[in-house]
């Protein structure tokens, strides 16, 4: 244990957060403005959800924290160590196993479970911002549910693409009513925002907002009769589980134009592996 | 001031606040469970549940009013002396505390602006019980529907029928707290 607070943030700022949350809560999609503090990391490595997180830690909970899926990259890691300092909290990599996730940009592919809380961290809360950059302009607009130019933006990427071409950060409509930025997730994590039986919490550190969508909560995906939403991802199984269901990265492996496909949740990846299951560049099982 | 408003507060605040505060978010983010609250002992007539959700969210930026019977000079000390939240009229509020009778009209509590619509107050009401029966309860956070023994339907109602708008509620009885945001679509069951 360290000589800082439980889960570092003073009891002040925790119970200031604590009420956005529920403020959250209670009007599932809209962005509750909240007194962001100072975090001994960054901007853009996610303050926001570090707040989130430390104000709803409690000694119990088991810890997860990954990072475009993989829970040993930089981010990731430091993130969980400094939770397991200041917190003193268990951690696992495995998500059926963590009672509380912390995650930039994607959502696992296992299935959450009810009591478990998703924790995003996100650098531009704002969906209609890139439309709109004027604050006061954009809270009006939500107040009146005036969403018309979010549908030209998405009617123009038809316009010039043929489909709607933005394919992270689609946005949403959450509970019938507000028009939220899910965080950068690709658009094939989408489907799964809506009806999570756990809890998800979104934290902007930068742009001081919290907002949730509370479990069994309807998120649907902007989009046209004649141009539904889809969920995409590469066309490709992974190269190491062979899972061709799950989101997956590209790794460029050499300078002549080599490339392999992985899954980007590691856990998910990691498990397949250990049930037997073989992709097409996988080690061959080695005889112990 | 007695010796008793100075004692029933947190004995380890960090701990006991962060629990208190998941069992909070379990009960408004799953409207019709009904958590447990432990850990403070405030002066009557205010609830155990009660006690810990002031504890854990009140301090000097939070605005609380005393409804009716929870009006009383114990009282006020003791939530003065731990949390420092200013004790206001029912128009100011962030929080108010009081039975469903204290509490009336409902229309004085902020619903928020359609601006900000998180500047909405939050009603404790303290009931007799609490159980998993009662007025069937549909909306966000809810699987199918549940249930929750409500003071009241037509109010509960008339407040989400000004979603985004309307005030929030917790309802608490002995050490038991149960919530039920603006979100959620009340009918009699």
């Amino acid at each position: 244990m360290s000589d800082y607070n439980f889960a570092y943030l003073d009891e002040q700022t925790k119970r200031m957060i604590r009420r956005a949350i529920l403020k959250g809560v209670a009007v599932p999609g809209y962005q509750v403005p909240f007194a962001s503090r100072e975090m001994p990391m960054p901007y853009g490595w996610g303050t926001g959800g570090v707040q989130v997180t430390a104000a709803c830690l409690m000694p119990s909970d088991r810890l997860k924290v990954i990072d475009q899926g993989a829970d040993d990259t930089t981010n990731a890691v430091s993130i969980r160590r400094f939770f397991q300092r200041t917190a003193d909290v268990a951690v696992t990599s495995h998500t059926h196993e963590a009672t509380l996730i912390q995650t930039r940009h994607r959502i696992p592919e296992a299935p959450l479970r009810e009591g478990q809380i998703l924790v995003y961290q996100v650098p531009i809360p704002e969906p209609l911002r890139f439309l709109e950059p004027r604050e006061t302009e954009t809270r009006r607009m939500h107040a009146l549910e005036d969403y018309g130019l979010m549908h030209v933006k998405l009617y123009e990427d038809i316009a010039r693409n043929g489909t709607i071409a933005t394919s992270y950060a689609y946005p949403v409509m959450v509970a019938g009513r507000y028009v939220m930025d899910p965080s950068p997730i690709p658009k094939f994590d989408n489907p799964k925002l809506s009806g999570s039986p756990a809890l998800q919490l979104f934290g902007a550190g930068r742009e001081q907002r919290i907002y949730a969508v509370p479990p069994y909560t309807g998120v649907v995906s902007l989009d046209f009769e004649d141009h539904p939403f889809e969920a995409s991802k590469a066309p490709h199984a992974c190269d190491l589980c062979g899972d061709d269901g799950s989101y997956l990265d590209e790794v460029i492996t050499d300078d002549r134009g080599g490339r392999m496909f992985v899954c980007s949740d590691t856990d998910h990846c990691d498990c397949r592996q250990k049930a037997g299951h073989r992709g097409r560049l996988a080690m061959p099982e080695t005889v112990q | 001031m007695t010796e008793t408003t100075f004692d029933g507060g947190f004995t380890n605040a960090p701990i006991e606040a962060a629990t208190a505060f998941r069992a909070a978010l379990d009960a408004l983010s799953r409207p019709g469970t009904i958590s447990t609250l432990t850990g403070a002992t405030p002066p009557a007539p205010l609830s155990q549940a009660a006690g810990v959700l002031a504890l854990t969210l009140f301090d000097a930026t939070t605005p609380v009013h005393l409804a009716g019977a929870h009006d009383t000079p114990a009282l006020r000390d003791w939530l003065v002396f731990h949390t420092g939240a200013p004790l206001v009229s029912a128009e100011n509020a962030s929080f108010a505390i009081g039975t469903w009778d204290a509490l009336h009209p409902v229309t004085r509590f902020s619903p928020g602006t359609p601006d900000y619509p998180d500047r909405a107050a939050t009603l404790i009401i303290e009931m007799p019980a609490l159980t998993p029966q009662g007025a069937r309860l549909r909306g966000p956070g809810i699987k199918d529907t549940a249930r929750l023994s409500l003071p009241d339907t037509a109010t509960f109602q008339t407040n989400h029928a000004r979603f985004p708008l309307g005030f929030d509620t917790f309802l608490t009885s002995g050490n038991k707290l149960a919530g039920l945001p603006r979100s959620t679509q009340v009918e009699a069951g």
